[in-house]
C-alpha cells in the first residue's frame, strides 16, 4: 500500500469522527462553560495519546502474521459496519448524519443540566461532555490509526495523518463556532468503509495464510470492486418512487 | 451498582467492535477460519474472503431494509 492511501484513509476516517466530537463540544462551550468544555478535550485527547503509546509499541512487538489476521478481521467487521451504515444513509433507509440538528439536541441537553463544580473543573457537565465526545468518538480512530500504521511500519505517517485531520477539523469548528454541517461526512464514511472492508480483506486473508494474486496489487481491484460493489447496493436499495419510507432505528 | 457498570462496560466493547449486525462479525470470523483451514492445502484461499463480503454486506443490507 502506498503512503498516500495510509494518510488518505485514516485522514478521513479520523475527520468524520472529530467532525462529530466537535459538535459535542461546540454544545457543551456553547451552552455552558467554554474552559471546562476544553479541559474535558484535552483530558479525552491526553487519555487517547496514552492509549496509543501503550498500544503502538505492543502491536508492532507481536508477529505480522498474527498481527495481520486479527487486525484485519476487526477492520473488516468495522469497515463493512461502516459501509452499511453508510449505504443505507445513500440509498433513503437511514436518516443522514444531520450535525445540526445534533447540536441542537446536545445544547438543549446541556442547558437544562445543573451546573456544579469538582475541583479545578467549573462545570463538571461541560468536561465530562467533551471528554466522552472526545474519548468515544477518537477511539475507533486511535485503532485505525495504529492498526494502519503496525500493519505498514509507519505508525509516524498514520498519527500525522491523523492529527492533521484534527487540527484541520477543530480550526474550521473554531472559525465558523457552529456544528460542520457542510462537511459531507455521509460520503466520506463510504469512502472510509470501503478502505476499511479492503484493506481488512487484505491483511486478513493474508493473516490467515492466503497468497494474493499480483501481492499488494490485489489492493488495486480491491478498492475500485467494493466502492462500485456499494454504489450498485445503494442504487438497488432505493425505494420505487412513491413508496412509504420508514427509517432504520439503528444509530 | 456494579452490575450496572460492568453491563455498561460490555455493552461499549459489543457496540465497539461488533456493532450493529453480530451476524456481520460471526460471518468474518468464518470467513477467516475456513480460508485458514484451507490456505495449507493446494487450493487457493484468497477468494474466501472477498465472497464473504460479497454475501454478508448485502444480507445484512438486506435485514435492515426489512426491518425499518
Amino acid at each position: 500500500m502506498s503512503s498516500a492511501a495510509l494518510f488518505i484513509a485514516v485522514f478521513l476516517a479520523c475527520a468524520v469522527e472529530a467532525v462529530e466530537a466537535t459538535t459535542i463540544v461546540l454544545a457543551a462551550g456553547t451552552a455552558r462553560d467554554w474552559r471546562s468544555a476544553l479541559t474535558g478535550v484535552a483530558a479525552g485527547l491526553g487519555l487517547l495519546a496514552v492509549i496509543v503509546a501503550g498500544l503502538g509499541p505492543a502491536l508492532t512487538a507481536i508477529p505480522l502474521q498474527s498481527l495481520r489476521l486479527v487486525v484485519g478481521g476487526l477492520l473488516l467487521v468495522f469497515g463493512l459496519q461502516w459501509l452499511r451504515k453508510a449505504i443505507l444513509r445513500a440509498s433513503g433507509h437511514k436518516a443522514l448524519h444531520d450535525e445540526e440538528k445534533i447540536f441542537a439536541t446536545e445544547l438543549s441537553a446541556a442547558g437544562a443540566a445543573e451546573a456544579h463544580q469538582v475541583g479545578y473543573v467549573r462545570d463538571w457537565y461541560s468536561f465530562t461532555l467533551s471528554f466522552k465526545g472526545v474519548v468515544l468518538e477518537g477511539l475507533e480512530v486511535a485503532f485505525i490509526a495504529l492498526t494502519f500504521g503496525s500493519n505498514q511500519k509507519n505508525i509516524p505517517l498514520a498519527a500525522l495523518a491523523a492529527v492533521s485531520a484534527v487540527v484541520v477539523v477543530a480550526a474550521g469548528g473554531v472559525a465558523v463556532r457552529a456544528p460542520l454541517a457542510r462537511v459531507p461526512e455521509n460520503s466520506m464514511k463510504f469512502v472510509v468503509g470501503v478502505m476499511l472492508t479492503s484493506f481488512g480483506t487484505f491483511w486478513g486473508a493474508e493473516g490467515a495464510g492466503a497468497h494474493w494474486p499480483g501481492s499488494d496489487a490485489a489492493l488495486l481491484v480491491l478498492v475500485p470492486l467494493y466502492a462500485l460493489f456499494g454504489v450498485l447496493l445503494s442504487v438497488a436499495l432505493r425505494p420505487r418512487p412513491g413508496a412509504k419510507l420508514a427509517y432504520s432505528a439503528e444509530a | 451498582m456494579v452490575l450496572s457498570k460492568l453491563k455498561a462496560f460490555y455493552d461499549f466493547w459489543y457496540d465497539f467492535i461488533v456493532g450493529d449486525d453480530w451476524r456481520v462479525a460471526i460471518g468474518v470470523v468464518v470467513a477467516l477460519s475456513i480460508t485458514w483451514g484451507i490456505s495449507g492445502s493446494r487450493f487457493p484461499a484468497w477468494w474466501l474472503v472477498p465472497a464473504a463480503v460479497v454475501l454478508l454486506l448485502p444480507y445484512s443490507l438486506w435485514r435492515a431494509v426489512r426491518t425499518s
